[in-house]
């Protein structure tokens, strides 16, 4: 009996590990192929480089507008992120609170956008009316409304789980809507604002269909952009190519690693409960 | 205590502006354009009716071929997503070592964007020099090598196997945090009354954890509905239109001009949309009890 209880737990450890390798291999053979060769890099192996190059990442970052492309995501992603905190803390406050129709119908109404999906072809009529075409502020703007559905849903059920005795207190004591909601309230959600901050921060610079059809000069392009514009023009050659692709992926697997424990707590609220 | 004081709506007007300029106005408008023969080639929409949804729904029998790939790619992936994720959160909470570690590595491709696993795979998946076919062939299993991306049979498939690749850990995140909010006693009780290993599963895991099924079920509905980048980045919905979905045929005929016709199926695609977020935010109300 015990023996068998050992052998189910090796048995459960190596298949464990076994679905891990399936996830890491293909990043293994990126990294190994990123500092090869030309010819070396021609055929995908998991090979160590005969030579490692590391002149690759250098071509690739003054060929392929990493530079600029880095800052417009940063740009992009972080004040976005920082607009639709600023929005949607204030919007899941008053919506959460305020028990009226009007509310409840505004609350449904935002987050009917979870699920719908964007039509961008009259939406490229709307910003060029409004001259928001390969604008940074169109971009930033387009991404915070985007955001709002999924943000205020995390953070509205957060605004409910505060006890409303807060609120009454806060009012007894003297304050009004706006001291209550910024010197009570928004301490109490710093976590799940970071959450909304965080999870925003990666959707908005993973966004690849947006820009696709909003910005058309590379001066204007995320990273997402940059990378496939160069991998149309270096398909050839995987080793730029895979330089290209771990140069890219790296910001987002640092913020995911610094914010895993927001990401996932962000990504499972609300799953457990239904 | 009044309320609308306190609680004044326009705390929410920054939200509710952006969102009727970006969200519900090009919904709106999109329905307009549907009806309408708008095109690069000429200045004047003209109202034409019906005409688009009769190209989309009876002339063109493609356009039926997009809806079908649509509706397939969410089913499977739906599927696997959903039995792999749970596999892997069972196996992740049944005591391995280091099932931190495993989650994080089976979670990060969720955190990189489609564009990069779509250029990974597409590497990987080269029919001549990809890491797939080259290891199958060092194995002597060239009989197993797959034009992958590229045949008429095995495109589809491979790009629904890339989507559950990258998707999976994300519905694992979600049954683990499901599983640990099970109590323990159940399963004590239980493993007391002699049930087995399949009977716990039947019997109190997957019942229990229904109501993350159900958020699990419609992210990846929703999800495989509106699905672009995979199909975009790995076969740009070939070969010929054999692996193109509504979004990716949207973006084509946006690409040629037909804005018109454009709208009119992101309409459909708007229509199936609101039909499901109609049960889902009436399942999302709902209260679970146990």
């Amino acid at each position: 009996m015990r023996l068998r209880k050992r052998l189910a737990s090796i048995g459960l450890n190596v298949i464990a590990w076994l679905l891990s390798l399936v996830v890491l291999i293909p990043f293994v053979v990126i990294v190994l192929n990123s500092f090869k060769s030309d010819a070396e890099a021609k055929v995908l192996k998991l090979t160590l480089p005969e030579k490692f190059i590391f002149e690759n990442y250098k071509i690739v970052y003054e060929q392929g507008h990493l530079g600029g492309s880095f800052f417009n995501s940063l740009l992009h992603s972080g004040a976005s992120s920082l607009l639709l905190v600023f929005v949607v803390a204030f919007s899941a406050f008053t919506l959460s609170r305020n028990h009226s129709r009007l509310s409840k119908f505004l609350y449904f109404f935002l987050i009917l956008g979870i699920t719908l999906p964007l039509n961008y072809i009259p939406l490229m009529e709307v910003m060029k009316s409004m001259g928001m075409i390969n604008s940074h502020l169109g971009m930033i703007l387009l991404y915070t409304a985007m955001g709002i559905p999924i943000s205020l849903f995390i953070t509205y059920a957060f605004v409910s789980n505060i006890p409303k005795e807060l609120d009454e207190a806060a009012i007894m004591d003297g304050c009004n809507g706006i001291k209550l909601f910024l010197r009570i309230i928004v301490p109490l959600l710093t976590s799940v604002l970071v959450t909304v901050f965080v999870l925003n921060f990666l959707s908005i610079w993973n966004e690849f269909t947006a820009p696709l059809y909003m910005l058309n000069t590379v001066e204007m392009w995320p990273m997402t952009l940059a990378v496939y514009n160069f991998f149309g023009q270096f398909s050839a050659q995987w080793n730029l190519v895979s330089a290209d692709i771990v140069l890219t992926s790296l910001p987002v697997l640092i913020v995911f690693l610094i914010g895993q424990k927001y990401i996932v707590g962000g990504l499972t609220s609300g799953a457990v409960k239904g | 205590m009044n309320a609308n004081k306190i609680y004044p709506w326009y705390f929410s007007s920054g939200a509710i502006v952006l969102y009727l300029l970006f969200i519900v106005a090009p919904a709106l408008l999109g329905i307009y354009y549907s009806f309408t023969d708008w095109n690069s080639y000429s200045s004047e929409k003209n109202f034409i009716g019906l005409e688009h949804f009769r190209t989309i729904l009876a002339g063109d029998p493609t356009y039926l071929l997009f809806i079908k790939n649509t509706v397939l790619f969410t089913l499977v992936t739906s599927i696997a997503k959903t039995i792999l994720g749970l596999f892997l959160a069972l196996l992740l909470v049944s005591g391995v070592k280091a099932a931190n570690l495993h989650r994080m590595i089976i979670f990060s491709p969720q955190v990189l964007s489609f564009l990069i696993v779509g250029l990974v795979f597409k590497s990987l998946l080269d029919p001549n020099n990809g890491f797939v076919n080259v290891t199958l062939r060092s194995m002597g299993l060239d009989v197993l090598a797959q034009n992958w991306l590229g045949s008429l049979t095995w495109a589809m498939p491979s790009i629904m196997a890339v989507d559950t690749w990258k998707g999976m850990g994300y519905i694992m995140v979600l049954f683990i945090a499901g599983l640990l909010a099970i109590p323990r006693d159940y399963y004590e009780a239980a493993s007391i009354d002699g049930a087995g290993f399949g009977q716990k599963l039947f019997r109190i895991t997957i019942p229990m954890l229904m109501p993350t099924i159900t958020i699990a079920t419609v992210l990846n509905i929703t999800y495989g509905l509106r699905v672009f980048d995979a199909v975009y980045v790995l076969t740009n919905g070939g070969p010929g239109n054999a692996t193109d979905v509504i979004n990716t045929a949207v973006y084509s005929s946006f690409a040629k001009g037909y804005w018109g016709l454009g709208s009119a199926l992101s309409t459909i695609l708007f229509v199936i949309m609101a039909i499901i977020s109609f049960f889902i935010i009436r399942l999302m109300n709902r209260k679970v009890e146990y």
